[in-house]
């Protein structure tokens, strides 16, 4: 009796994860998918899926995603390194900085995205400062159409500073985790702080960066609340297509194409990761 | 942590229909707290699009209704989309709902008169007879049925506001409250040659209201119409002028939700826009500021009117209730209380007070000048897309971005895009509206 009580425990804990999966996530998904190719008359279709494609922002919106993806992804994983070395480091105040990183965690994406506004826009602090310390006589307008190099840097920058501490968060986390013992053996033999982070700190972190690396690419392909605010029209990324498709054009059936276009990509580079990074068995045996 | 909004979107409508057949049947009350004494019936929610400002927001709660004695009303604002999924997604689940009435953009009404979810409120409107209210906008609530489906709530238009520095870039013999586009175009070019700065604006932002400019004021301006006239050749050659003016333009444009901050940032100095996105800046300084009519084209000085409209769903939770909040907000006193607190204008026949904040006088002034002109003609919000409104917006917001923003051809861009408007008449089964005139079938693009 007790043994099947113990049969069935893993399963029961595993329950409320999996109604809850099912209900918010994956009805949904399916539900998005059929919106994406039924018409209402509920036949199936593929205008929807052709109208997305046709569309004049959709190969624009693929650039700028990608282009997003591959500039900010390595920047973070490197900041985020940086900081959680720092933190983990113990020196004085680590603790301190612990807060400081994290507080970008707490604005909203869009609040954050209006606070870089104002940064930089024309009228904005930094055209204020560069003017005051007579760095430029006119404002300069960085997020102009005209200037994509600008636009785009602002945005990374922004985006950096928004999301790098839920990486550095996780990468503190395995840290954490990495016993002191390592430490303490690679001091005995002598290594050097560089060598003892390349051949004993990024080894054993490999778990906490995978996950990192994929919910950062994750976030990098939904981005777009940064993106709304500092460019608007200007760059059109994914996620904003499939919302502007859904509340401003009302259209629902373009923006699960959309969506779930950004599900399937997803889902690649998730799968990728998680191949290229995961533990080998030999690993895990350890 | 964040998700995709239009990821969350998607997911909304499937929880709100969950949530929706949770509650609405249990009766719970949607009180917005207090005064509801046993006669007036339950309480239930206003949704509206409009008064999204928190400012805005509370001076309906303590202004616009603090003499309302009527049921209790949790007033809440939220985004077109979200509103309307709310009331098919009442409507699906049976009963009654929790919305008892909702305060929409003429346009925004669209899909659910489509659907056929709102009551006749011909008899709210015979029993306000006496209040006079704009017979135009009567029309406009019919949806061209005989049924009335909103009554009007209050008004705006959008023109154009110019601060007092660019005055003096003025071309010769231009009379700044009849000014024609090409004016506009040599105003703007002799800022930037003279200043070297670009000063007009364009709403161009995601939530801008680019489409309204173009569909009411250039398109009608220039060519007569809208939907017959989308690639004639005088349309070709407003987009001509367009591009011109664009040389002059701000290149932030395309991140201008609204003109009011540019403008009082300076950043802008000439920008045309909705009324509700110019106050604050004239608010704030009425003595820079001036606010005039809108330019005037070749085929006369259109501009648009915007209805926004008091609609109650047949799932309402208290359809007296919900009526006699019509009444009260349809009175004289009230409708003045919105002009000052939130800067529409009454639709009811009444004389605007002499002492109006100066902001507000500035407006009211310009609005007055504008559908006083002599070549001035007034042009709805577009009329029977229903659900199609939102395609129609994006096929000329796209448009413009083709043309202006990135440059394409002008003769393919029209031709391409044509296609795309003439399909969304034929699916919405439009038939033409305002400049355009009327037509048997779906309005037929020439």
């Amino acid at each position: 009796m007790r043994a099947r009580t113990e049969e069935l425990l893993p399963f029961a804990l595993l329950l409320p994860a999996i109604v809850f999966l099912v209900l918010l996530i994956v009805i949904p998904m399916v539900q998005a998918l059929f919106l994406a190719v039924q018409a209402d008359s509920g036949e199936l279709t593929t205008d929807y899926l052709n109208r997305m494609t046709v569309d004049t922002n959709f190969s624009d919106a693929w650039r700028n995603t990608l282009l997003l993806l591959v500039l900010i992804v390595p920047l973070q994983i490197v900041l985020a390194l940086a900081m959680a070395l720092l933190v983990h480091s113990r020196i004085r105040g680590h603790a301190w900085f612990l807060y400081v990183y994290a507080i970008p965690l707490a604005i909203s994406d869009l609040a954050a995205g209006i606070l870089w506004l104002a940064v930089f826009t024309e009228r904005g602090y930094l055209n204020t400062v560069a003017q005051g310390v007579g760095a430029i006589d006119t404002p300069r307008v960085f997020l102009s159409f005209e200037s994509f190099p600008s636009l785009l840097a602002a945005i990374v920058l922004a985006e950096s500073w928004r999301a790098t501490a839920i990486v550095m968060v996780i990468l503190v986390a395995g840290l954490q985790l990495i016993p002191r013992d390592f430490f303490e053996a690679a001091d005995l033999f002598g290594a050097s702080r560089i060598r003892r982070t390349i051949h004993v700190v990024l080894p054993l972190l490999r778990p906490s960066l995978q996950s990192a690396l994929i919910i950062r690419t994750i976030f990098a392909f939904q981005t777009f609340a940064v993106v709304l605010a500092l460019a608007g029209r200007n760059m059109p990324v994914i996620a904003g297509e499939a919302y502007a498709w859904y509340a401003n054009n009302r259209n629902p059936h373009v923006a699960a194409a959309y969506a779930i276009l950004l599900l399937l990509f997803t889902m690649v580079a998730t799968v990728l990761y998680l191949r290229v990074l995961g533990l080998r068995e030999a690993e895990v045996k350890r | 942590m964040q998700r995709s909004k239009g990821m969350r979107a998607l997911a909304l409508v499937g929880a709100l229909a969950i949530l929706v057949t949770a509650c609405s049947t249990t009766g719970t009350s949607g009180g917005g707290g207090g005064g509801a004494s046993g006669d007036v019936g339950k309480g239930f929610a206003f949704e509206s699009t409009q008064f999204t400002p928190v400012t805005e927001q509370e001076a309906m709660r303590q202004k616009i209704l603090g003499a309302w004695k009527g049921a209790a009303i949790e007033y809440i604002t939220d985004m077109e989309p979200v509103i309307i999924d709310r009331i098919i997604a009442e409507a699906k689940a049976g009963g009654t709902g929790q919305i008892g009435i909702i305060g929409l953009e003429n346009g925004q009404f669209g899909s659910i008169v489509a659907g056929n979810y709102l009551n006749d409120l011909s008899k709210v409107v015979d029993r306000n007879k006496d209040k006079k209210i704009n017979q135009d906008m009567l029309t406009l609530g019919k949806f061209g049925g005989s049924q009335q489906l909103y009554v009007p709530w209050m008004q705006a238009t959008y023109f154009l506001v110019a601060n007092k520095k660019a005055l003096q870039y003025l071309p010769s013999g231009a009379d700044v409250n009849a000014l024609t586009y090409d004016q506009l175009i040599a105003w703007s070019k002799n800022i930037t040659e003279k200043t070297g700065q670009k000063r007009f604006g364009w709403p161009l932002g995601n939530t801008g209201l680019i489409h309204r400019l173009l569909q009411g004021y250039w398109y009608p301006s220039y060519t007569g119409g809208l939907v017959t006239t989308y690639k004639s050749s005088e349309a070709a050659t407003m987009w001509e002028k367009i591009k011109e003016l664009w040389q002059y333009s701000n290149p932030q444009s395309t991140t201008y939700q609204n003109m009011q901050e540019p403008l009082q940032s300076e950043e802008v100095w000439v920008a045309m826009d909705h009324a509700a996105r110019l106050i604050n800046v004239l608010k704030a300084k009425p003595d820079d500021f001036i606010a005039v009519p809108a330019p005037a084209g070749p085929k006369g000085r259109y501009y648009m009117s915007v209805v926004v409209g008091l609609g109650i769903p047949k799932t309402s939770p208290n359809v007296s209730g919900a009526e006699a909040l019509i009444d009260h907000l349809l009175k004289p006193e009230t409708q003045i209380i919105t002009l000052r607190e939130n800067s529409f204008f009454p639709v009811v026949d009444v004389k605007l007070p002499d002492d109006l904040n100066k902001g507000l006088k500035l407006e009211a002034d310009a609005v007055a000048k504008q559908s006083a002109a002599k070549d001035a003609k007034v042009v709805p919000l577009p009329v029977g897309l229903g659900s199609k409104g939102g395609d129609f917006n994006k096929a000329i917001t796209d448009t413009f971005q083709r043309i202006v923003v990135k440059g394409e051809s002008i003769q393919t861009v029209l031709g391409e895009q044509a296609k795309i408007v003439q399909q969304v008449m034929v699916d919405a089964n439009a038939k033409c509206w305002g400049p355009d005139g009327t037509s048997s079938g779906p309005c037929q693009v020439k």
